[in-house]
């Protein structure tokens, strides 16, 4: 089997053909390596590929195979990891210089059972350092450009992630979901992204920003790629003390299901209108008439409190960040900057995490630490608690009339590397839509629905459902990019200036 | 009105043991005014009595069976520290000459 071929297979696709001995993991592995090599030199979505790492974790599984193990349906497909899950045999940094060069001593529990399916990691992918930004320019380690327009930003925080598999440089790809950090890079690269319900992925081995909203997920080229990925690393893990025990959403059986036949679709009010871009109404508004038209009953919801979701966002996260980061102290591991013998340790700790962090991450621990102070607390993060319940609430009512709600992913396509820098309330802005399902903890994934017509760059499909009903939006997304491909003769990501 | 001083964030800065030059504690000054007058419209919209919601799992009392596991050995431990002495984390001083 040529490389090609095998790169351009879907994830399901070339785990089948791993199976049936049609190609083999090392083959696979090896073909997904040469194009990394080829093309990342002007996509920069890694941080770290080992080859030969790589390709004997893929000799390894080649020879759990020939003994006649079943990993399942994914074993011999590679996988790139966001750089914020730890790996015992690569460099895990969080995309910051605090940690260069750390080699965590553990793997994560998303890792490990993804080498336990039989995945090959292929190296870790850039990121907004810590996770916190919107467009992969936090990271210390340089930008990663969006395949679609190499001048315009991947998302973020897990841009490294999307860019990697847009670009075809990876089938399948994980990213954590905090505030949007997978379904918005998803929808500006033109991927399948999705935030599964908070506690059904395990936060354990993710080096945490908000506890209380951190959420692993897939992000691939089509919906049964993600819904396979989602299953693989899912489930009750005991070492996670907020992981959910109860059994995994079907995802895989919904993606392959994809009917909307008698479901009931709601449209979010408050999400859309003023300050979103033309094109992306224009697609998404097509997209609920696509769904109409496939046998959904489409009605309007209001959610009154999810205007104010970012407000609250914006101080839940730093103020969870602020308390996590602590952790950062230059004692056990990772930067120790000043330590010549005259200064204190408190000094030492100081000029380090100042050192260390880049200007985002500081200005969220200052944030967070003003909204924890004392005389502030109750106005700011009280307040931002309450919020929280008026969310939920909102969710709750809706979903006594609807199966699930749909929105855009983002107000706005990918925009200018360099335009949002500047102007920390403009960036924050990118995660508009995608907050309140974080804030309430439940299921949301991004589907590519299009290309706006202003810039021909992909729009996204936010489908949200309950908490631990992830399957609806793994079935809503499918028939949608199904009823796409036909209309379009085709994937979306065959035009992007990457495709293979 | 500037809500954020700079000796504000000077101070917040000495609390979250960040180091910060001069020209970033007016920055920051700058920025944080902007994005607290924008997030303090959580206040308008939390009125009434309205209980918290700190997590969006309501677990409680979450227990794993008290068995014992191997754990890190000390040289997995150490192998990403600073400074390490006799098998120890070695760091800087902590107490002053009088304590």
């Amino acid at each position: 089997m040529t490389a090609s071929e095998i790169v351009r297979m879907t994830a399901a696709e070339l785990g089948a053909a791993v199976r049936s001995g049609q190609t083999s993991a090392e083959e696979a592995t090896g073909a997904y390596l040469d194009r990394v090599a080829e093309v990342d030199g002007q996509v920069n979505a890694f941080l770290h590929v080992d080859r030969d790492t790589a390709l004997a974790q893929a000799r390894a599984v080649d020879a759990r195979l020939a003994a006649g193990e079943d990993p399942g349906p994914l074993a011999g497909v590679p996988v790139a990891h966001k750089d914020v899950f730890t790996t015992a045999d690569m460099p895990t940094t969080a995309a910051s210089r605090i940690l260069e060069g750390w080699r965590p001593p553990y793997d994560a529990t998303v890792t490990a059972r993804l080498r336990q399916a039989g995945m090959v990691v292929l190296g870790k992918t850039n990121m907004d350092e810590f996770a916190m930004g919107s467009s992969t320019e936090n990271s210390a380690y340089g930008v990663t450009r969006n395949p679609w327009d190499l001048d315009r930003i991947p998302g973020g925080s897990s841009g490294g992630s999307s860019a990697a598999v847009a670009a075809f440089e990876a089938p399948l790809a994980t990213g954590t979901d905090t505030g949007g950090s997978i379904r918005q890079p998803a929808a500006v690269c033109g991927l399948v992204g999705a935030k599964p319900t908070y506690g059904g992925s395990s936060r354990y081995g993710l080096i945490a920003f908000a506890s209380s909203l951190d959420t692993p997920g897939p992000l691939a080229r089509n919906v049964l790629d993600a819904a396979l990925l989602h299953e693989a690393f899912s489930g009750h893990d005991p070492r996670d003390s907020t992981s959910v025990d109860a059994p995994v959403p079907p995802v895989v059986e919904a993606a392959r299901r994809a009917d909307v036949e008698g479901l009931r679709v709601g449209v979010v009010k408050e999400l859309g209108g003023e300050g979103y871009q033309p094109g992306v109404l224009r697609r998404f508004t097509e997209a609920v008439e696509l769904l109409e038209s496939l046998g959904a009953k489409v009605v309007e919801v209001s959610c009154p409190s999810f205007d104010a979701a970012l407000a609250a966002y914006y101080l839940i996260a730093p103020s969870e960040c602020s308390s996590n980061l602590a952790r950062f102290d230059a004692m056990r591991y990772g930067l120790r900057v000043g330590d010549d013998g005259t200064r204190s340790a408190e000094e030492v700790m100081s000029l380090t995490r100042a050192e260390g962090f880049g200007p985002e991450v500081k200005r969220r621990i200052i944030l967070g630490t003003y909204a924890l102070s004392s005389g502030y607390y109750d106005a700011y993060y009280g307040s931002a608690q309450q919020v929280r319940t008026l969310i939920k609430r909102d969710f709750d009512a809706a979903f006594e009339n609807v199966d699930v709600l749909v929105s855009p992913t983002t107000p706005t396509t990918a925009f200018p590397l360099g335009e949002r820098t500047g102007d920390p309330m403009a960036m924050y802005l990118a995660d508009l839509c995608t907050i309140p399902a974080n804030l309430a903890g439940n299921a949301a994934l991004s589907v590519p629905c299009g290309l706006a017509d202003e810039d021909n760059l992909p729009v996204g499909l936010q489908i949200m459902a309950p908490a631990l009903a992830d399957d609806r939006t793994y079935r809503v997304a499918a028939a949608v990019e199904a009823a796409l491909a036909d209309r379009r003769g085709g994937p979306l990501l065959a035009g992007s200036a990457f495709a293979v | 009105m500037s809500a954020i001083t700079r000796d504000e964030v000077a101070h917040l800065a000495r609390l979250s043991r960040l180091a910060l030059h001069e020209d970033e504690l007016d920055q920051l000054a700058a920025q944080l005014d902007e994005i607290i007058s924008a997030v303090a419209k959580v206040q308008e919209v939390a009125q009434g009595d309205i209980p918290p919601t700190s997590h969006a799992l309501p677990l409680t009392n979450v227990y794993r069976p008290d068995e014992t596991h191997q754990g890190l050995t000390p040289d997995q431990a150490l192998a990403g520290a600073p400074a390490v002495e006799d098998q120890r984390f070695r760091v800087p001083q902590i107490l002053g000459e009088e304590e």
